[in-house]
């Protein structure tokens, strides 16, 4: 478990300490995530619009797919995988 | 959700922004039912979203203070995904995805205040990772992204591009320029009328001071990017000549498109690509109310006004007349920003042939044809049927080609199965609890 103003997830495998009430496409800017997700041709992309509106920030949270890290706040425990690391 | 919510209301406003917020607020000080749904974890809507290292301004502070002691029922996390009118019950039913699980409402009138998006238009490598929206980096940055010592680079057109520049050299960025689009005789202009606001002309004041060393130019776009190594080489041209700006964060957007989703989807008329309204925030359908920036782009004093407006009559009281006032005065203003901030066509000719324009189905802009409307472009390229349901790309080619928007069906977001057939089974259990109500 983790104290204070922090919480630890998890991304593709990687164990993160973020802020508690950060948002997750946050946490992940952060973490120098550079592909949340790949585009059909391949390529890598990250947030656009931060609103929730472009879904380019979807990612795997807890297993769900196509859940968008932009307009979701962090908790403890959260897993997460990114479009890099599941293609 | 800890408690069942009764899903029967007399007001449900979807969008919890600054003008659902005040839709809310009247309508349950009225003594009326009302449900508030919002998509992010908390209301607030763009301007008003929590800042996880800021207190809430003190306008957005005292709104959601009155939110919370009004008595309306705020849904969080809640995507509207279909509405409409039942004959059978006489009520709108509203399907939404709460979190992921069904949330079905019915009410007696709605209070429509869906609020705006960026305007996105393609240029070779707007598709890096590293170039964001500039209120899309915003709420990044509200949401704990840290830009300390990161190089920003904020570009493209209208008053949003200040605020955020002093937010990020605020929050420790290098912001590396500000560059508008319009010419400089228009932003000199449109700065002078602001002298007959003088609080908005010290605000605007306030926040080129933040960013003081960075030049802010007019006259200036990005004609590319390119990723080189970890970091972002940005194209700035004026359009005779171009020179490259190294930055980690290139912030781009032109303005905003209203979000008519919902309204279009319930069959609401349009005027100019917003929803036509008239004094009373009335739509074109009883009992259907528009409050906000999906009736017209006109900012956060506006959209309270409408607000309070629209949720007085739908809760069957008279407006006060300073918000009636308010809003005429203020649809002036916003009407001069508008003008001044209009988009040039140097704009349109941005996109190479293998610029990405559909960017969740990668369709080049070389395989668009000019002729055509939203309909074929879905139908030859599949541009348009991705996630985002049209909305980066469409508010694109409606201005790189002029074309209108395709017409709206549900669901007007990605929703589950489970909620679309959720929608469908909740309309005999409603009603049910209409007849109770009556």
């Amino acid at each position: 478990m983790s104290g204070g103003n922090t919480v630890r997830i998890q991304v593709d495998g990687r164990e993160l300490t973020v802020r508690a009430d950060a948002t997750l496409a946050s946490a992940l800017m952060d973490a120098d995530v550079i592909g949340f997700r790949t585009s059909v041709s391949g390529d890598a992309r990250a947030p656009l619009c931060g609103m929730g509106v472009c879904y380019e920030c979807r990612v795997w949270v807890d297993g769900e797919a196509h859940r968008r890290s932009c307009m979701m706040r962090v908790r403890d425990g959260m897993v997460v995988v990114t479009g890099a690391a599941h293609d | 959700m800890t408690e069942a919510l009764n899903p029967d209301c007399d007001v449900a406003v979807i969008g919890g922004g600054p003008a659902g917020i005040a839709a809310a607020c009247v309508a349950a000080e009225a003594g009326r039912r009302v449900v508030l749904l919002d998509e992010n974890p908390e209301p607030g809507g763009q301007i008003w979203r929590r800042d996880i290292r800021h207190a809430a301004p003190p306008l957005a502070a005292r709104w959601l203070a009155r939110l919370s002691a009004s008595g309306a029922r705020v849904v969080s996390e809640a995507s509207v995904v279909s509405a409409r009118f039942d004959h059978g019950i006489s009520r709108f039913v509203i399907v939404a995805e709460h979190g992921t699980s069904p949330q079905v409402i019915s009410a007696g009138r709605i209070v429509l205040a869906t609020g705006a998006r960026e305007r996105f238009l393609p240029f070779p490598g707007w598709t890096l990772p590293g170039v964001l929206g500039i209120g899309g980096a915003q709420a990044l940055l509200k949401g704990g992204m840290d830009v300390a010592h990161r190089r920003v680079l904020i570009a493209g057109s209208g008053p949003l591009l200040l605020p955020v520049a002093a937010s990020m050299a605020r929050a420790g960025a290098h912001v590396l320029g500000v560059c508008e689009q319009a010419p400089a005789y228009r932003v000199l202009r449109f700065t002078a009328s602001l002298s007959v606001r003088p609080s908005l002309l010290a605000q605007a004041v306030r926040y080129r001071v933040a960013f003081a060393r960075a030049p802010y130019r007019t006259g200036t776009w990005i004609a590319e990017a390119r990723r080189d190594g970890e970091h972002i080489v940005a194209m700035l041209t004026d359009g005779a000549r171009e020179r490259p700006i190294h930055c980690d964060l290139l912030c781009v957007a032109f303005g905003l498109v209203p979000n008519t989703e919902v309204a279009r989807q319930l069959g609401c008329a349009t005027r100019g690509g917003c929803i036509d309204v008239d004094e009373d925030q009335r739509t074109s359908l009883p009992n259907v109310f528009c409050a906000g920036e999906p009736a017209g782009i006109g900012g956060v004093e506006l959209a309270l006004a409408e607000g309070e407006v629209a949720g007085s009559i739908a809760a069957g009281v008279m407006p006060s007349g300073g918000a009636r006032r308010a809003r005429a005065r203020l649809r002036v203003q916003a009407a001069r920003m508008h003008r001044a901030f209009a988009l040039r066509d140097e704009l349109r000719a941005l996109p190479a042939a293998d610029t990405i324009v559909c960017r969740c189905e990668d369709v080049p802009f070389g395989a668009m044809r000019s002729a055509w409307a939203p309909r074929q472009a879905k139908l030859y390229t599949r541009a348009g049927m991705g996630p985002c349901q049209g909305r980066i790309c469409g508010a694109a080619l409606h201005y790189l080609f002029d074309w209108d928007v395709d017409s709206v069906r549900p669901p007007v977001e990605p929703a589950r199965v489970e909620t679309l057939i959720a929608g469908a089974a909740l309309v005999a259990a409603d009603s049910h609890i209409a007849s109770e109500n009556t």
